[in-house]
């Protein structure tokens, strides 16, 4: 080790040389590219020949119900299936999840029974031999985390307060460092990963017992990574030599993952500018042209587009569709003032014109007031064009992340390799808001799922009394909720441990423990209404509180009104700060979320009438959105409101979901002409 | 000073089609036009609106001043200029701010007398006459809507001649004053190539014209009308096809280009 490659040979020296280090390999090496987008290639014609099967494959799986074909036997691991092709010979990267395009794999070890459901809901059934071993003989992390609920768990997750946990799938959000597999090689990580287990500490705590043997698993990931390149007859055991190589081991790095987790979000990371250096050197060497670096890149989103997972109809409902969220973050700015925009941050977002536009994988650009002009520029006509490109503030991550951070899932942020995340879904505050008031008995069910609290009894609610009372039944729920996620995450490490992701990360990571709130713009308006206007009970004949009558107007959230954002500002950072009492599995780093993009619909319907107005199953509003058609004062005014969340108290992301047509958003460019330039039209 | 107060429609914190940038558009109540194809009827009365100071839309405009950077303060309505001593005052405190400004008003009210220099002119006409010298030095931009190029035409389609609005225009452009020309083409009475191309052969003399948005009548302003009670005057007239829009676009366009190369042979 700590020897110089042939296989860099051209590029500059650095401490990436010598350790691994993939942010100092990029900031020595990559070319700002500040122009506009002109040098584009458009498909070619392998690519438009692929991209026709694909879609005729879809079209095939729509017929089907959704799903073409299945395994039902083989259980997926890193080497578990023979090579799957569209057209080997058309075909410039490859690499499917089973032996063959849009078959799905079975991934038991978060659970035989979602698996066996997964298949059962898709006419297919498992085969009895493996459900015997996953029952009998292997017990999965769904198995572990039901022996250690408590009853009380059990009720919070039926009635919903707690809900979208990952206890019996894998809980995703993780991003193993795929580029170090192209740029070392396997071999280089196996000999650094069996370099940190001999140094690792010899007192045999349980702590480090645990360590030792998750090392001696990532280990023998690599090597099962190394053999995957094999069956499609590639030695990624040595650094890539060229652009071509590079994508294909980095994309093996990420399909073993694929192979081995069925996470709810499996983000690919920062790979863009990484893989640029690649294109350059090959590109300023004369190996390859424009259009072969854009059919690379091509071929290679292709690839990413075909990423699919077994799921049960709940759970695609949950999520509106079968999402993957193979999330790539795009651009940002380095720590030094350069922006990480190179050509082949234009070359990702241009195969939304080269394959058509997709929302997989999830193009997200890092934003930040200091990208380079001509980038801003065409990031927005492709997403006027294409309506597929999500945008996050830069200039607020860089500060707690620096530079080389990427995005898992839609918000969640983290140091590519160096930090990870325990993923832990969300707590529904507008639901707590009601067990406040109802005396913890759930307004659907007619149980009692909270404590036993003091309801309340007047006719009226009252502000003070409505919040003392919503104030500890948070405490309770965030309490439960961290308890709940501490055993999920044990036991995910324990049965479902991610191997080959945390294998290309360092051996001592930041682990981030993410839980998340929904509802937060009904909670907020239905204290505004409360506070604002005169908000009547009605009750059941039992004496619930089922529906309420708003007489008066109240400040909205979503209108940059003060009054009652302050209401959502005070609400996030007091539900964090009682999430920060609890103890966290793995002394990870408590944050939360304001995030959902789709699951705010399902949430809704197992949801009563809330004080704001809301009828039951009326969905709660996405993420941090304010709620549907409350925000009447224009966009820039909903967009202030949300501004206002204090991202330190919700590190793991906010996310507002912005429509708008896009005539309204710019000019149509072909009738408005805007600025005019009357002299070069009079001289033509 | 007093502080001037103006009787406000609305306000849009995000408006992305009333000048350069992304825009606080401040929707003036009353207008003394009743165009058929107007599609903000809600803001015709004179007597409606809310109550609010120049200091009011300062201090929103200021809320949002992170989103408006490349942007600006456009003023609309309704017709802006029943209320020109506000607009003054309020272009007047924003130029003071730094804020680019944008009027977009039909120019219906300009006093035509006293720039086409009639006789018999009332006091009240000389002064409102300054009130609009005054007002074009606090004016970054002037969105000018030319409704019709035809007198007759006009009258029909607004009820008021054009001779005010075509004057305001040569006046903007005395003072170097820039412009974006507006135009709403509607099937059968404004989409007419021979209108189109005079429509062009005017504007071809406006040195100080920098944009042409050429807009396809919609119907979407139908639905307000039906609320207010009121019959709507183009009731069965479709709308404009995008093609036939960009058609329309040429035709003014060749209008212009011929203006400008005649003047250019003239001073050769």
């Amino acid at each position: 080790m700590a020897q110089w490659q042939k296989e860099w040979d051209g590029f500059e020296a650095g401490r990436w040389s010598n350790s691994v280090n993939v942010r100092d390999f990029i900031q020595q090496n990559y070319m700002l590219y500040e122009g506009d987008e002109e040098f584009l290639s458009p498909s070619t014609e392998a690519t438009k020949k692929l991209w026709d099967q694909v879609m005729e494959l879809s079209k095939q799986e729509q017929e089907a119900g959704g799903v073409l074909d299945m395994d039902t036997k083989i259980v997926s691991t890193i080497t578990s299936h023979g090579p799957g092709y569209l057209n080997k010979d058309l075909e410039q990267i490859v690499g499917f999840q089973t032996d063959k395009p849009f078959k799905r794999s079975l991934q038991p070890f978060g659970g035989i029974r979602m698996a066996q459901s997964a298949c059962h809901e898709n006419g297919y059934e498992v085969d009895p031999e493996v459900v015997k071993i996953f029952t009998t003989y292997r017990k999965t992390h769904n198995q572990g985390v039901f022996d250690a609920y408590t009853p009380e768990m059990r009720l919070a997750r039926k009635s919903a307060i707690i809900t979208g946990l990952p206890d019996a799938y894998g809980r995703g959000r993780i991003i193993g460092d795929y580029r170090r597999v192209a740029l070392y090689g396997t071999d280089w990580l196996i000999e650094d990963k069996k370099q940190q287990l001999e140094t690792s500490l010899v007192r045999m705590t349980s702590k480090n017992i645990r360590l030792r043997e998750e090392l001696a698993e990532q280990i023998k990931a690599l090597g099962e990574l190394k053999q995957l390149g094999e069956i499609y007859g590639f030695d990624i055991s040595k650094p890539a030599k060229n652009a071509k190589e590079a994508i294909q081991w980095l994309y093996f790095g990420y399909l073993a993952a694929v192979k081995e987790q069925n996470g709810a979000a499996m983000s690919l990371g920062r790979t863009s500018t990484f893989l640029d250096i690649y294109i350059e050197r090959d590109l300023k060497n004369g190996f390859i042209t424009e259009q072969q670096a854009q059919e690379y890149i091509d071929h290679f989103i292709m690839k990413l587009r075909l990423i699919k997972f077994a799921r049960t109809p709940e759970y695609n409902a949950l999520f509106s569709g079968d999402p993957t969220w193979v999330t790539e973050s795009i651009g940002g700015v380095g720590i030094d003032g350069r922006a990480l925009v190179t050509k082949t941050s234009f070359r990702y977002l241009h195969t939304l014109d080269n394959l058509g536009p997709a929302p997989e994988p999830n193009l997200t650009v890092l934003w930040s007031t200091k990208l380079p002009r001509k980038f801003k520029e065409y990031c927005a006509k492709m997403s006027i064009k294409s309506s597929s490109i999500q945008y996050e503030n830069d200039d607020l991550m860089r500060a707690t992340h620096g530079d080389d951070y990427a995005i898992a899932c839609c918000v969640s942020s983290m140091r590519v390799g160096k930090e990870m995340q325990f993923f832990g879904a969300r707590a529904n505050l507008a639901k707590c808001l009601l067990y406040a008031i109802n005396g913890g008995i759930d307004e659907k069910l007619k149980v009692q799922v909270g404590p036993r609290y003091r309801p309340v009894t007047g006719e009226y609610l009252e502000y003070d009394d409505v919040m003392q009372k919503f104030d500890d039944m948070m405490e309770w729920l965030a309490g439960l909720y961290v308890n709940t996620l501490n055993i999920i995450h044990y036991m995910h490490d324990k049965y479902s441990y991610e191997k080959l992701q945390m294998a290309l990360h360092d051996r001592d990571v930041k682990r981030y423990f993410a839980t998340g709130i929904a509802g937060l713009s009904v909670v907020a308006d239905s204290l505004s209404a409360i506070k604002y206007a005169k908000v009547k009970t009605i009750r059941d004949e039992d004496g619930i509180v089922v529906d309420y009558e708003v007489e008066g107007d109240f400040p909205k959230y979503g209108n940059n009104d003060d009054r009652v954002d302050a209401i959502a500002v005070n609400l996030v950072r007091t539900f964090m700060d009682k999430i920060r009492k609890h103890h966290t599995y793995r002394d990870s780093f408590p944050t939360m979320s304001i995030l959902t993009i789709t699951s705010n619909v399902v949430y809704g319907k197992k949801t009563g009438n809330t004080p704001d107005g809301r009828k039951m199953g009326e969905p709660l509003a996405p993420g941090a959105n304010p709620m549907h058609r409350r925000d009447t004062h224009g966009a820039a005014a909903s967009l202030a409101s949300v501004a206002k969340l204090p991202f330190r108290h919700a590190q793991d992301g906010i996310s507002n979901t912005f429509s708008i047509v896009p005539g309204a958003l710019g000019k149509d460019d072909e009738i408005f002409m805007g600025e005019l330039d009357l002299d070069r039209l009079t001289d033509q | 000073m007093e502080e001037m107060i103006g009787k406000i429609h609305s306000t849009e914190s995000f408006g992305t089609v009333d000048g350069p940038g992304i825009r606080f558009v401040v929707f003036m109540q009353g207008c003394p036009m009743r165009c058929q194809y107007c599609h903000n009827p809600d803001t015709w009365e004179i007597n409606g609106g809310i109550s609010k100071s120049v200091q009011d839309i300062l201090e929103e405009y200021a809320k949002y001043k992170e989103f408006l950077k490349g942007g600006g303060l456009t003023v609309t309505g309704g017709e802006p200029l029943l209320q020109i001593d506000f607009v003054i005052s309020l272009f007047e405190e924003a130029k003071r701010r730094n804020i680019h400004t944008c009027l977009d008003t039909s120019g219906i009210l300009f006093p035509v007398g006293v720039w086409s220099k009639k006789e018999n002119i009332s006091a009240s006409e000389i002064e409102l006459f300054k009130k609009y010298q005054k007002l074009v030095t606090v004016t970054d931009l002037v969105m000018l809507d030319i409704k019709h190029i035809d007198e007759q035409g006009h009258r029909q389609l607004t009820g008021f001649s054009n001779k005010a609005i075509l004057a305001f225009a040569k006046f903007l452009d005395d003072a170097d004053v820039k412009m974006w020309i507006r135009h709403v083409v509607v099937p059968k009475i404004t989409d007419q190539k021979e209108l189109l191309y005079r429509l062009g052969l005017f504007l071809g003399d406006l040195k100080n014209l920098r944009g042409l948005d050429i807009l396809p009548y919609h119907t979407m302003g139908e639905v307000k009308y039906q609320k207010m009670g009121i019959d709507y005057p183009l009731k069965g007239v479709p709308a404009l096809e995008k093609k036939e829009a960009l058609a329309a676009r040429e035709e003014v366009i060749a209008g212009i280009k011929k203006k400008r190369l005649d003047q250019k042979n003239c001073k050769n």
